[in-house]
């Protein structure tokens, strides 16, 4: 048999057991031999989830619903495959910004609102403290239980006894003392407590090792294995029903809900997001958690079925009750320290979750209830407090008191009331209410403060009035009427059929409404409202996150003036002065500047001492703080707005230079072409030169050979003196000629030709230039016929250049006939939009090659049979240029040794197209 | 025996004053109005001197100098180029094909025949010695 002071000195030494592995935790932490930064760790620690409401309440769950605990379980181990994304995008928030709960957290979603953290907090302590007390609670029950053992069904009451004699109240006492200690050591910016973490992880160890324990020993001690248990159990009516889903397990509804709860339980918990967001010390851990997790959650329930069918069946129906089977049931073989194995087990259960949610509640009460208030009341002059590190801790500390004493309180006054045993679920509903704004402000910029405060508020209420305000009730601190007719006596507003809504389990109930109108709320009321400048810029560096740079990603939307000085002295007042002055030189080693005092009081630094100080008092507070110091210019949203403009500016402006480089290489291409191009046509000019001057020299050398000959001998015969004046003359004229016509060239090619368009009729300028050549054709005997039609409609041209084409083609195609009975025939054509005239020879013709280049300066055919052509070789080439001044084309068709036939055409007036077309 | 020149040119009125000029002179004279034609012509009679124009039709007067040079038959042939464009680098590529001198177009008469002279009296000449 045990005595109580025993049990006494077990427990007392249990905790500090946790004291001690605490301690070493700090010691290893403060020399930089972190013990807890492992995966491991942090997945035991974050086993606090399983309270003693899982070490004994899931047995008793299991007694009277069957599989029914399950859900509670289920949830997280669906939740942990979310984490990766939900999880991990809370932690790199709160790493960036110093968040240290989940109040601070949703408060500073929402433009780092205060009335949003504290509303977070009322409902946080509200939902949480009776929770605690169910915890103080179970620690009591299982002592008397243990300790008056085989009598079972003493009602243990603590009406009977002071508060004095209560080991409750000592061991509440220790806990506070513990959480003290260990959770206020300092003020640190990270707000992490590594011993802490450590005593929490060993004692997820404890309370496992003891559960598998006792499991074991009911399933292989007490009978014969799995099968034998469950075959046995199956044999009695009422146990079967148990294992059945749908059965006494509960009905869909019921199962949906409390995975749902559950699911966001495990990350809206304060204690939860204590170790899972605020003392993560790598965010790579999460990734194994992710599966070690729910493992954890596998292994403490394998048992609980075993163990409630065993105590069913091993004890008389009613005698024992079913949530202390984990300790009578070894009791009642005797097994006097398995029984004190499980003692311990539920004390460790209990003593995690209550020390982890009492540093959780105490952080938000003191960062975002009382400084904001503090900061406010000016008449305390706290804003001009030299130091206020020593005031943040006793603030912390009472918090803590405060915390566990409102939880011992509730334990003292509730006792066995109905509101205590049923808390858990009670509490769970409550965080629920965090969910729309907590999710919403992860994945939804659009979510306003307003939203997520009407949204909560209304759901926090609907929770207050069908669920809480009903236990209440149900413990006889409300009239049942309230419960049984609602308010008033108003049927709809029965609280728990509200608007008469029927047939769901109260949790059920409460999720169903609350949900509605907290959602509702929050959305509607964010749509309704556009977020402010402040608001806007956290939904983007929160829904943004893992897109951002986490370090000073908060300082884009930022501007204001402040000084270095300033800013470290605000930040001691916090952290204290040494504390800052390190602060401020980690600061500047890690911005790569040589000392504190070469830096500069930048957006970036300003956001770097805002958010140290947030790790102390919260974020909210942090800017208000801040803005004390930092003479800020507010962003308004039209500021915002044009952050954002001109950052798409530069967007676009990017895109323009982009487009510009684009552009230059093109250009540069262009150039690079046109210089080509250059380089060709100065090639051709010094080519043309070249032939000209070869052009030109030709005749000159006649003329100056002849001129030298006629000279130097007086004496030639009259008839040689007479061929050889007719040399240099004809010689002349075609120097003559060739000069007018380079220079003919040069200016139609250079665009300084004038023109002088008329009305031209190709008719009577074809018969000039027939009667002009008709000597020249007469003396060579070629026959030169035309056709040329009458009524031809005019084309408008240069009438003295278009007869120069015409000359130009007819005398070549005299040169081209050397044979008697040569025929040159002229014809004018209409087609459609031109006229075309054609000049057919049957001389030599011209070969396909030669046909390409003749209409080239200086590209004269030359033929054995030709002889040496005769014209300057620039007529063809100023005719082309003629026509196409025009918009005509000249060309020639020819089949060598039958003629030629050159044709050019002169595109008709558009009016005379219209005319055609009508 | 009377010098022998052969006169390559295509533009006539030239050729008729060169032929004037050479035949007054008291040569023996052939022409030639394109490369194909002065070829054969130097091989029907070997002449001690060519007035090779370069701006011929087909075979140019540098492939003329070239394939005559290449005729052992024609290694104490002088050869004298005459251009219309006198361009420097025309003049080294005749040198460098074994033209013996260059002319360019227009020319004096007497700086012709002098050239002439010059030319044909350093080979065919007596030697001063």
């Amino acid at each position: 048999m045990l005595t109580g002071a025993l049990i006494v000195v077990i427990s007392f030494a249990y905790v500090g057991l946790l004291f001690a592995i605490a301690y070493y935790g700090d010691k290893r932490a403060d020399s930089g031999r972190s013990i807890i930064a492992n995966p491991y760790i942090y997945t035991l620690s974050l086993a606090v989830y399983c309270t003693s409401w899982t070490f004994y309440g899931s047995v008793g769950r299991a007694a009277t619903t069957g599989i029914g605990f399950l859900p509670i379980y289920l949830g997280p181990t669906l939740m942990a495959a979310l984490w990766w994304y939900v999880l991990l995008k809370m932690v790199r928030i709160s790493k960036a910004h110093r968040i240290t709960s989940i109040a601070d957290f949703i408060g500073s979603r929402y433009g780092k609102s205060h009335l949003l953290g504290g509303l977070v907090t009322i409902i946080a302590v509200l939902g949480i403290v009776p929770y605690i007390a169910l915890q103080l609670k179970a620690i009591s029950a299982s002592f008397t239980t243990i300790l008056q053992y085989p009598n079972t069904l003493v009602s243990f009451t603590s009406e009977t006894m002071p508060f004095v004699q209560d080991n409750t109240f000592y061991v509440a006492m220790l806990l506070a003392a513990f959480t003290i200690l260990f959770g206020t050591r300092h003020l640190d910016a990270t707000e992490r407590h590594e011993g802490l973490v450590a005593a929490i992880a060993f004692e997820s160890v404890v309370k496992l090792v003891a559960f598998i324990a006792v499991g074991l020993f009911v399933t292989f001690g007490m009978f014969d294995g799995f099968d034998d248990l469950f075959s046995k159990a199956a044999a009695v009516p009422e146990l079967n029903a148990l294992l059945v889903q749908g059965g006494a397990g509960g009905n869909y509804t019921t199962w949906a809900s409390l995975t749902v709860l559950s699911m966001l339980a495990i990350i809206l918990l304060p204690r939860q997001f204590q170790v899972a967001v605020v003392e993560n010390v790598n965010e790579r851990h999460l990734n194994k958690a992710i599966w070690l997790f729910p493992l954890y959650l596998f292994a403490i329930n394998i048992f609980v079925l075993p163990i409630a069918l065993g105590g069913m069946m091993h004890f008389p129906a009613g005698t024992v009750d079913a949530d202390t089977f984990v300790l009578t049931l070894p009791l009642s073989e005797q097994k006097t320290w398995l029984a004190l194995l499980a003692f311990v087990g539920g004390l460790s259960a209990s003593t995690g979750m209550v020390i982890v949610e009492t540093i959780a509640l105490s952080t938000m009460v003191c960062n975002d209830l009382v400084m904001p208030i503090l900061l406010r009341w000016k008449f305390l002059g706290l804003t001009e407090r030299a130091d206020l590190s020593n005031l943040l801790l006793a603030i912390r500390r009472s918090a803590i008191v405060l915390v566990l004493a409102l939880g011992y309180g509730y334990f003292y006054l509730a006792g066995e009331a109905y509101a205590l045993v049923s808390i858990g679920l009670i509490s769970f509903s409550a965080v629920a209410q965090f969910a729309p704004a907590m999710l919403g402000g992860l994945f939804w910029k659009g979510g306003t403060r307003l939203g997520a405060l009407y949204g909560l508020s209304a759901g926090f209420l609907v929770w207050l009035y069908s669920l809480l305000l009903p236990s209440f009730a149900k413990s006889g601190w409300l009239p049942i009427t309230f419960l049984t007719e609602g308010i008033f006596g108003i049927d709809l507003l029965k609280p728990q059929q509200l608007l008469g809504l029927q047939g769901m389990d109260e949790i059920t109930h409460c999720l169903f409404w609350s949900m509605i109108v907290n959602v509702g709320l929050y959305v509607s009321v964010s749509l309704w409202r556009r977020p402010t400048a402040a608001e806007h810029s956290q939904a983007n560096l929160f829904v943004d996150v893992l897109r951002h740079v986490a370090a000073g990603s908060g300082s884009r939307f930022w501007r204001g003036s402040a000084t270095v000085a300033d800013l470290q002295t605000l930040l001691g007042r916090f952290i204290g002065p040494e504390r800052a002055s390190e602060s401020f030189a980690a600061y500047a080693r890690s911005q790569g500047i040589n000392g504190v005092e070469q830096l500069t009081a930048n957006a970036v630094l300003v956001h770097y001492v805002e958010s140290q100080i947030a790790g102390s008092i919260g974020s909210a507070s942090a800017r208000d703080m801040v803005a004390s110091v930092v003479v800020e210019e507010p962003l308004a949203l039209e500021e915002v707005m044009t952050i954002i403009d001109e950052a798409s500016q530069a967007l676009a402006y990017s895109r323009q230079l982009e487009q510009k480089s684009r552009e230059l290489e093109a250009a540069t291409n262009e150039l690079r072409s046109a210089n080509q191009r250059l380089q060709e046509l100065d090639r051709l000019k010094d080519d043309f030169i070249s032939t000209v001057t070869h052009e030109l020299r030709t005749p000159l050398t006649s003329i100056r050979a002849f001129s030298e000959i006629l000279g130097d001998n007086p004496q030639l015969e009259s008839d040689q003196r007479t061929k050889f004046l007719g040399i240099i003359t004809r010689e002349s004229e075609r120097l003559t000629r060739l000069i007018n016509q380079v220079l003919d060239l040069a200016k139609i090619e250079s665009g300084a030709a004038e023109w002088h368009p008329s009305a031209l009729d190709m008719r009577e300028v074809i018969e000039d230039a027939t009667t002009a050549l008709s000597q020249i054709y007469k003396g060579r005997g070629i026959q030169l016929t035309t056709d040329l039609p009458d009524g031809l409609p005019v084309v408008y041209a240069d009438r003295d250049r278009i007869f120069q084409v015409v000359l130009n083609l007819l005398s070549n195609a005299a040169n081209f006939c050397d044979k008697p009975e040569s025929k040159v025939h002229v014809s004018v054509i209409e087609e459609d939009t031109a006229l075309r005239i054609e000049i057919s020879d049957n001389g030599i013709g011209i070969s396909a090659a030669d046909q390409n280049i003749i209409f080239e300066k200086f590209r004269q055919v030359s033929d054995a049979m030709a002889g040496k052509p005769k014209g300057s070789g620039l007529g063809l080439a100023i005719s082309r240029e003629i026509v196409q001044h025009y918009k005509g084309r000249l060309w020639v068709v020819s089949t060598p040794g039958l003629g030629s036939t050159f044709a050019f055409t002169l595109p008709l007036p558009r009016s005379k197209l219209a005319f055609l077309a009508a | 025996m009377p010098v022998h020149a052969l006169i390559v040119e295509d533009e006539e009125s030239i050729l008729l004053s060169l032929e004037f000029l050479l035949t007054q002179e008291g040569y023996s004279v052939a022409t030639a109005q394109d490369g194909a034609a002065a070829l054969k012509a130097a091989s029907a009679r070997i002449p001690d001197l060519v007035l090779l124009d370069v701006m011929l039709p087909h075979i140019d007067g540098f492939e003329v100098c070239r394939r005559m040079r290449a005729n052992p038959a024609l290694r104490n042939t002088r050869i004298m180029m005459v251009t219309a464009r006198g361009r420097e680098t025309e003049v080294e590529l005749g040198m460098a094909l074994g033209a013996d001198d260059f002319l360019t177009k227009p020319f004096s008469t007497r700086e012709l025949m002098g050239k002439i002279r010059i030319l044909l009296g350093k080979t065919t000449g007596s030697p001063p010695a």
